[in-house]
């Protein structure tokens, strides 16, 4: 059998590329760390010495600020030393290979890459060449994975509603080029929630995506009832020039998150976004800043979740 | 067999001698999990005004490198204003006094305390730091290779137990 490449052979967390595959133990010691870095931030002194003298570098190859600007801000709150790097504009545009660069990096003694990549996989084959004591962190690969968001998605519902083994969830709109909804999707299979349903119109849902162990939607109010969690996803402007949609407008009155079609959810729901949000396309202004929403919680908890993840694979070897 | 003191009678004798010493500065603080369940008893018994803090000192241990974060770290909680208040800083076991050390550099991240004293139920020597006990229940020989540690029954009574110390 091969060998998870996320795990060392202690069967402990070294690299993390993908929610997909981790045990149920080590997505609960993620959850259970980032619970106890939550402290941490709630503090006047947001910091912790434990990554002293290590190097954490972001490497973007792909647009992002809120995502960055996170694993920057978490790997300071550990000490760590931060390096920023804008690769989309920098060695590939000379031409420069992917492993190469990673190597030039390494050479300037890193320990962390964290990784955003257009290309699915890209991190995988980073963590391959990485050494021993080098640890990767996808920060969201091509439409593949985007685990730290995952995790911090069912760090947020955990923290609002306790126990993912009544929950039913809904996964509205984009599915079939979001890496947040997949990661999400094996994240909460792994925490034993009973009903994930993704709801979508049928372009924009991955064939076969039942075989995630989802339920599949296409009409919004029949999706949403009796759901205790709504994670929106962000259409992308991009997707709307294509055939896969008639305009912005007819995706906000079928699938667009407004307080009238929220009102079959249960009355506790919450209402969840991994941003950056189009107001109006997928998710209604009286919703994002109604009382159910706690998408701005959700980047808070992402520090907290990031902190988690670094500290924790930084220590295994 | 090492014969172990009555944990019972040592929290005794430590609520008798920290009783004089309690006052409206007086906070508490217990380190998980043994020195938690003792400073939960000895909060309660001494009638200590301000809540009882607990902390977990994973983020501050000095053999990160070596172990990396082993277990799921408990979330330290200090619900008083550290600043200007007089810390007792309650621990199960005193031993090479490592922990101690992290512990006295995670509550500097919370305020500057007018001042730290420390309190254990046992000290077992083999200190790697200078670092003493103010208030301390018993002082024991335990063999190298053994691990001396508080347990804490159903019915909430505690006992020192020896036991193989795990390995790093």
């Amino acid at each position: 059998m091969q060998r998870n490449p996320q795990l060392n052979a202690n069967g402990e967390l070294q690299h993390l590329l993908s929610i997909e595959g981790l045990p149920r133990e080590v997505l609960l010691q993620i959850l259970d760390t980032a619970e106890s870095f939550a402290g941490v931030t709630e503090r006047e002194v947001k910091k912790v010495p434990i990554l002293r003298g290590k190097s954490v570098f972001n490497l973007f190859f792909e647009a992002s600020t809120r995502t960055r600007t996170t694993f920057e801000i978490a790997a300071k709150r550990l000490s760590a030393d931060v390096i920023n790097l804008n690769i989309a504009v920098s060695s590939q545009s000379k031409g420069e290979s992917l492993l190469d660069t990673v190597a030039n990096l390494s050479a300037m003694q890193a320990d962390i890459f964290v990784v955003r990549h257009g290309s699915s996989g890209a991190p995988y084959l980073i963590a391959r060449h990485v050494k021993p004591h080098e640890h990767v962190i996808n920060a969201g690969d091509g439409r593949h994975a985007h685990p730290t968001q995952g995790l911090l998605d069912l760090y947020t519902i955990r923290h609002y509603k306790k126990d993912f083994r009544a929950l039913r969830v809904a996964i509205v709109g984009d599915v079939l080029h979001s890496r947040v909804a997949r990661s999400l999707i094996h994240g909460l299979t792994t925490l034993g929630a009973p009903e994930v349903r993704v709801i979508g119109p049928q372009t924009l849902l991955p064939s076969g995506v039942e075989s995630l162990g989802v339920r599949v939607h296409h009409d919004m109010r029949a999706g949403l009832k009796d759901c205790d969690v709504v994670v929106m996803l962000r259409l992308q402007s991009e997707r709307m020039n294509g055939a896969l949609l008639p305009s912005a407008q007819e995706f906000f009155k079928q699938y667009g998150l407004t307080l009238d079609k929220l009102s079959g959810a249960k009355p506790d729901a919450i209402v969840m976004h991994p941003g950056p949000m189009n107001r109006g396309v997928e998710i209604d202004s009286s919703v994002a800043d109604g009382p159910h929403s706690v998408i701005l919680p959700q980047v808070t908890f992402g520090i907290a979740v990031r902190m988690a993840v670094m500290s924790i694979v930084a220590g295994n070897r | 067999m090492t014969r172990l003191p009555d944990a019972e009678k040592l929290c005794e004798q430590l609520v008798k001698a920290l009783r004089p010493r309690v006052g409206a500065k007086t906070g508490m603080v217990g380190l998980y999990t043994g020195g938690a369940w003792l400073a939960e008893r000895l909060h309660k018994e001494l009638r200590i005004e301000k809540p009882l803090g607990l902390m977990d000192i994973a983020f501050y241990r000095d053999d990160y490198a070596a172990r990396g974060l082993k277990h799921d770290p408990k979330r330290t909680k200090i619900p008083f204003d550290v600043n200007g208040a007089e810390l007792l800083l309650v621990d199960d076991v005193l031993y090479t006094g490592r922990t101690v050390r992290a512990a006295m550099n995670e509550l500097f991240d919370y305020g500057r305390p007018a001042s730290i004293s420390l309190v254990v139920l046992a000290d077992r020597g083999g200190r790697q730091l200078p670092i003493c006990a103010q208030h301390c229940g018993a002082e024991l020989e335990v063999p190298a290779g053994m691990r001396l540690a508080l347990k804490r029954d159903a019915a909430g009574r505690l006992a020192l137990a020896l036991e193989p110390s795990r390995a790093a």
